[in-house]
């Protein structure tokens, strides 16, 4: 078949793959750290098995392996679809995944060997860094130059998302990896103090901002409505939401750095914002769930659609408790404690875990010459199995971070600290049990699903799609 | 104290601040229609076949959300330091507030500390009630270095014992919690050479009658003459005015191994107790006092 009247699938497939392995192993990780709290003897006295080194590891499986992957792979199958265009560049679309894989597996090696910089989602040391500067910049390439191929005449609303998270993450990786070597091994942050706390928050917070929430918005205005044959509900909307989110988003970090040496009118500013992005988010929730809107009936027989469409509850839920937690009495509770974990993994688990399952429930079988998964049945098992482990993990984690909170700023009535640090650790035992449990279940979901991603490619063959004609354009607007 | 270094910055921050919190209000009133009756409009756009996108207003309950977040963030910006060096109408800041909350609790708590302050240590030693609040102070503020029973850990000494390497009397513990103490064991390595230390390690060993080689000690004894007896005394039993420890007896603060007397020995030891003068009152450390020693006579 001539390749460009096809799409590139290949690439596609790959990331796909590369998801579900990626999927498992940080899952994994995570359920092992989980148990370490617990029976901290786990680490057997080697050092990287240790929590301190296997963390980050966990941390960078699941968002930059797991979800990056996911992004790769939806955004370069979303990107040729709706600009009916081959990618731009077949050669650099392999590069990109061949780069990122080394990505994945260098900081596989190296966090547990105990290699970092310590900035917490930006651990990996400068020539990795550089790595995915390089492999960053060919995706920009591959995913402009599609855009730019696109033989319809509007860009669809999915690829302002992807392509904002594109460039904000390039901008974002760059300047907070700026960094002085030593050794190979060792480099210095460019900044100092509590501009480099700053400039590590600017890019942590929109890590989540633009990795974790633009990216997988793209994915979900993609995915959403094809699965449920509706159109987008509010283009409009998209609009507002899509530019007051990516504008605001990029002043929210400095609520991770409430009552410290951070200067005041910046942990202020910060607060305001991450309450005005509280609407903006609710908008890609609404504009999602609305979609839906006459056909809900779908969504009591669609187990593709129920990911889907609870994956922008939970994207509602942890956007609402985002601003709140961002509000300085609030924070001065929740900060350092679990609730923070229970947030990040209501937001990770619920929201982008559950979107990249339903999308690649949706995919696999296309990627594959077929019209439905291998099992469907083991779709619905996952989606109630993961549902319940995302809600025992969160709901523990709200628990121990509130009790904690309380505990440490309990008083007596002579003035000491009612309870001391090791009593609120002692309290918070049952609470990662029940953690343990909920991770325990989502791995198993994911299991699942790797085992129905095996069948499904295993019985059928890679097939390569014919690019459409795009439709006419109609006389109306 | 400004925290902008001209007038400049102090501006642009305001402005821009002002302006982009402004300008979200302004988008979203663009875009801001009421809804038509009848059938909602698509934008007439097709990409992929079949995707779609219907022009749906806005939902006016969204709005509103919206809106009330930017309000409330400009009024937020007026009452609260944030638009440049604006300190906000409440005068509020995190240092007055701690200063606000440090100076209630003074005045809420000093008096239970004042009675405590006026005893002598011997007494509140014997007072139940003294006890009670010393060890809470102490289970959040020493125990994570001497354990939650005051026995200490490995290079962190037990309170709990009649050795004491700064002296056990009232008034100099007092000292120690104030103003804390810093232990220098020198590393002798250099001096020594391997085979001097190892030397040494054997006669130290034999000060507190630990098996050790003859041959050894006897080269041993004269390098410690030499070189130990300025601060650990001639005898070796120590001398607590320099904390350095006696180490004749059966207490070791980092253990009595051989090997672990050559890495004393040969790299030396650092001791830290940190000052707590300014992060307790004074009346507090006397309270401390008494609850620390209090450990050692209940034995």
């Amino acid at each position: 078949m001539q390749a460009e009247a096809t799409y590139n699938y290949k690439v596609v497939r790959q990331f796909t793959i590369a998801t579900v392995i990626w999927g498992v192993v940080g899952m994994l990780v995570g359920v092992y750290i989980a148990a370490e709290l617990i029976w901290p003897a786990l680490n057997f006295d080697i050092p990287w098995l240790s929590y301190g080194r296997l963390r980050p590891l966990h941390t960078n499986a699941v968002i930059f392996a797991f979800g990056g992957s996911a992004l790769f792979a939806t955004s370069y199958y979303v990107v040729q679809r709706t600009s009916h265009a081959r990618l731009f560049s077949d050669g650099l679309a392999a590069f990109t995944f061949w780069g990122w894989q080394a990505v994945i597996v260098l900081a596989a090696i190296t966090l547990p060997l105990g290699i970092t910089t310590s900035k917490e989602y930006a651990e990996l040391e400068w020539p990795i860094d550089i790595l995915i500067a390089v492999v960053w910049i060919a995706y920009a390439v591959v995913f402009f130059g599609t855009l730019y191929k696109r033989k319809v005449q509007h860009i669809y609303v999915a690829n302002w998302f992807f392509g904002a998270y594109i460039l904000a993450i390039a901008l974002l990786h760059i300047v907070n990896s700026a960094a002085m070597p030593a050794t190979f091994w060792k480099s210095y942050s460019a900044f100092a103090g509590a501009q480099d706390a700053m400039v590590q928050w600017w890019y942590g917070h929109n890590a989540v901002g633009f990795f974790l929430t633009a990216g997988f918005l793209g994915m979900m205005y993609y995915y959403v409505p094809k699965q449920a044959g509706r159109p987008i509900y509010s283009y409009r909307l998209s609009v507002v939401h899509f530019w007051a989110l990516i504008f605001t988003y990029m002043w929210a970090g400095p609520h991770h750095l409430h009552y410290t040496a951070l200067p005041e009118w910046t942990q202020s500013i910060g607060m305001v914002f991450s309450l005005i992005l509280l609407a903006p988010s609710w908008g890609g929730m609404i504009n999602g769930i609305m979609t839906l809107s006459g056909a809900w009936q779908k969504l009591r027989e669609d187990a593709i659609l129920k990911f889907l469409i609870v994956s922008l509850s939970f994207y509602g839920m942890s956007t609402f408790e985002g601003p709140m937690m961002s509000i300085k009495t609030v924070n001065a509770l929740s900060h350092y404690t679990d609730w923070t974990i229970g947030h990040v993994h209501s937001g990770a688990l619920g929201w982008v875990a559950f979107i990249t399952m339903g999308s690649l429930y949706y995919m696999v079988p296309r990627l594959f010459g077929r019209t439905q998964m291998y099992s469907v049945p083991a779709i619905n098992a996952h989606f109630w199995i993961a549902t319940i482990g995302v809600v025992l993990y969160i709901a523990a984690m709200w628990i121990a971070g509130v009790m904690q909170g309380l505990m440490w700023r309990a008083v007596s009535e002579d003035g000491t600290l009612t309870y001391t640090f090791v009593e609120s650790v002692k309290a918070t035992y049952p609470f990662y049990a029940i953690r343990l449990l909920g991770g325990l279940l989502f791995l198993a979901g994911m299991v699942i699903m790797a085992w129905n991603v095996t069948k499904t490619i295993s019985t059928s063959k890679p097939q390569e799609a014919r690019i459409p004609e795009p439709a006419a354009a109609p006389a109306h607007a | 104290m400004s925290q902008f270094t001209s007038g400049f910055w102090d501006v642009y921050i305001a402005v821009i601040t002002v302006v982009s919190i402004v300008a979200c209000a302004v988008v979203l009133k663009s875009q801001s229609v009421r809804r038509k009756p009848g059938p909602a409009d698509t934008t007439g756009h097709v990409w992929d076949e079949d995707l779609r996108e219907y022009n749906n207003p806005l939902p006016r309950w969204w709005s509103w959300l919206f809106y009330i977040t930017v309000v409330f963030g400009l009024g937020y910006l007026v009452l609260y330091p944030g638009l440049g060096s604006w300190s906000g109408l409440l005068g509020w800041s995190q240092i007055t507030q701690l200063e606000s909350e440090r100076e209630l609790a003074a005045k809420r708590y000093g008096p239970i500390y004042d009675r405590f302050a006026a005893a002598d240590v011997q007494t509140l030693i014997k007072n139940p009630e003294a006890l009670a609040v010393g060890q809470k102070l102490f289970l959040n503020t020493c125990a994570q270095c001497h354990a939650s029973d005051g026995a200490g850990s490995r290079g962190f000494p037990n309170l709990t014992d009649q050795d004491w390497q700064w002296g056990g009397d009232a008034k100099t513990v007092e000292q120690t919690i104030t103003g804390g103490r810093t232990a220098a064991m020198p590393p002798w390595g250099a001096v020594l050479g391997e085979q001097g230390v190892k030397d040494a390690a054997h006669y130290v060993r034999s000060l507190s009658g630990l098996t050790n080689d003859s041959i050894r000690r006897a080269r041993g004894e004269a390098l410690f003459k030499a070189n130990c007896i300025a601060c650990h005394g001639s005898e070796g039993k120590g001398n607590p005015a320099m904390g350095a420890p006696n180490l004749a007896d059966a207490t070791w603060l980092y253990g009595s191994s051989e090997s672990t007397i050559i890495e004393t020995v040969t790299r030396g030891r650092n001791g830290q107790m940190p000052a707590h003068k300014g992060v307790l009152t004074e009346a507090k450390i006397h309270l401390l006092t008494a609850y620390v020693l209090s450990l050692s006579q209940a034995r």
